[in-house]
């Protein structure tokens, strides 16, 4: 049984297709990188694979089922996301939106309990934002929110872990420390990590696979050095560059030919 | 949280005494106690002139007064989150336009001498709106949305203000004065079996809120979040929508449209306490019912013997206190 499976699906908005005729499959808990250029559809599969959206035609399955038969709760308790921005017009706490990852965990009483509190506390402590805890969300910078929005989808325990362009605000510390996290809840809690990003020398460097969408569907996927060549940037970014290995790890690395 | 609530408790309680001892005719405090004591051990015989006023006039329209403040910022605090708008009140969905329709129409066609007569209608008149604006809106075939409802809202209530307008350029004058007196809000004309019946329905409407309010907070953060976070954010907000119109159109329909409570106390309350719901709630129906007893103390003072209608003293201190509040806040 996959862990997620996606079979043909497509998805439009109005009458744009967003989603043609995609399909992928993922059977152990890796991490993986959606890459491709604007309205290429990464954030559409994105909420497709948390069922925020269903797809028009075809089937998105987690773990053998059916997003469309999950329910809301039990989805929630699988998949967390890591949306781009999320700014309410009402002003909350730093650690009450992380407790808020809580929710689908707990049996839906009115208040969080010890346990919620420890594992919240927790994920503030991995993500670096224990130290504003008590601030106001709307107060923070970019980057510390997107930090806090990491903290409460970890709160949420997830099996997958869904990162919508997660790093862009992270200065390089946070970068590194958080796509190192990544990797360790990877291997010890065999956690699957599917991220977006515009990155391709992250996701390079960072990914067991890459997915290339293109217009809908998915023009490459596959190891880092199967992605990542200069025919393929070409084809679908439309961008002369250079890709050699990395010398540290032998990974493909990009440079932009100017 | 409980603190708080204790504590604002305490203020409502100490404005419901004050109110209970000044008006046209002074009872002290002393006295105030003794009727109780007296009314608690079943002695009284309403013999004394005091006792009389306390229990059958002053005691009924404060705890009317504290209900239907309650209601109406009770409602506001709902609306505001489901609509993530700050600039909501709990007539943004023609709840006040159905309601003073209804009424209107009540007392044109002469229900006011049958029991409950322009009440009900008003009542009806409410919900009859609510769900139009819910079909106006799109909200019983897909989604519902929430800057589509608010605009439908607005639309309808403009709509229905036409209609009142059009009614009170064709009625007669003793007409005209009964319908303005209902437009303006009096704390004064319900019955005590009416105030029990909207007191059980802010009731029942606030302990099932209270369990929504983790809900809420989430639902706040937008639909998209409230999904990922396991909300079913639809079905959910349309139960909060159907709850909270029913109390508050209860509350409107016995007292008539009474401005300023249910915009202002939420907002009030959200600069004080934060966005938590589980705090938010119980402050807003506790500091609603304060506000509108010590505004209709007010109301019965100033001009005493007459008085004034509860809308205008609403307006009148909320709107300078509010407006200090936001200056200092925004320091």
């Amino acid at each position: 049984m996959s862990l997620i499976c996606g079979q043909n699906i497509s998805f439009r908005y109005a009458e744009t297709p967003i989603l043609d005729d995609f399909s992928f499959a993922l059977a152990e808990p890796q991490v993986v990188a959606i890459i491709g250029p604007n309205g290429s559809g990464k954030t559409t599969l994105l909420k497709i694979i948390n069922g925020i959206i269903f797809p028009e035609r075809g089937q998105m399955m987690i773990e053998g089922k059916d997003t469309r038969r999950w329910s809301r709760q039990e989805l929630a308790r699988a998949v967390a996301i890591v949306p781009q921005e999320n700014l309410s017009i009402f002003p909350f706490y730093a650690e009450e939106i992380v407790l808020m990852g809580r929710f689908p965990q707990g049996s839906n009483a009115c208040f969080e309990d010890k346990k919620d509190y420890q594992i919240a506390h927790e994920a503030m402590e991995k993500t670096d934002t224990l130290a504003f805890a008590a601030r106001r969300y709307d107060q923070l910078s970019a980057g510390e929110r997107q930090r806090v929005l990491i903290a409460r989808a970890l709160a949420q325990e997830p099996k997958i872990l869904l990162l919508d362009e997660s790093t862009v605000f992270l200065d390089l510390k946070h970068q590194m420390q958080f796509l190192a996290l990544l990797r360790q809840l990877n291997i010890t809690q065999k956690l699957t990590v599917i991220f977006v990003t515009h990155d391709i020398n992250l996701a390079s460097s960072h990914a067991d696979r890459i997915i290339l969408l293109y217009c809908g569907k998915n023009y490459a996927i596959g190891s880092p050095a199967e992605v990542i060549t200069a025919a393929n940037i070409k084809e679908v970014y439309d961008v002369d560059v250079l890709v050699d290995p990395n010398p540290q790890n032998g990974l493909p690395r990009m440079t932009l030919i100017t | 949280m409980l603190q708080i609530s204790a504590v604002l408790l305490l203020v409502f309680l100490a404005i419901c005494l004050i109110s209970l001892s000044v008006g046209s005719v002074h009872i002290g405090l002393g006295q105030l106690l003794r009727s109780f004591s007296d009314i608690l051990t079943g002695e009284h015989s309403l013999s004394s002139q005091e006792e009389l006023i306390i229990v059958s006039v002053r005691l009924p329209r404060i705890i009317f007064a504290g209900i239907v403040g309650a209601s109406l910022s009770l409602g506001g605090v709902v609306f505001q989150a489901l609509l993530r708008n700050p600039l909501a009140d709990p007539y943004v969905l023609g709840i006040s336009g159905g309601s003073a329709l209804g009424a209107i129409i009540g007392i044109l066609i002469g229900a006011g001498s049958f029991y409950l007569g322009v009440p009900l209608l008003a009542f009806c008149g409410a919900l009859a709106t609510v769900f139009l604006v819910f079909v106006v809106s799109g909200g019983t075939r897909g989604p519902l949305l929430d800057n589509s409802l608010l605009l439908s809202g607005v639309v309808v209530n403009a709509f229905f203000s036409a209609a009142i307008l059009f009614f009170l350029s064709i009625v007669n004058s003793l007409e005209l004065h009964s319908i303005t007196f209902w437009l303006m809000g009096d704390l004064a004309r319900a019955s005590m079996k009416e105030i029990g019946v909207a007191a059980v329905c802010l009731l029942l409407g606030f302990i099932w809120l209270y369990l929504q309010a983790r809900t809420l907070n989430i639902i706040v953060q937008g639909e998209d979040v409230a999904l990922q976070l396991g909300v079913s954010v639809e079905s959910k907000r349309r139960w909060i929508l159907i709850v909270t119109s029913l109390f508050t159109a209860t509350a409107v329909s016995l007292a008539g449209i009474i401005g300023f409570v249910g915009i202002m106390v939420p907002h009030m309350m959200r600069l004080i306490f934060g966005s938590d719901h589980r705090l938010l709630l119980p402050a807003a129906v506790l500091c609603g019912a304060s506000f509108l007893v010590a505004a209709d103390t007010i109301a019965r003072m100033v001009l005493a013997p007459a008085e004034l209608p509860v809308g205008v003293i609403t307006a009148l201190c909320g709107a300078p206190y509010f407006i200090f509040l936001l200056k200092r806040k925004t320091n």
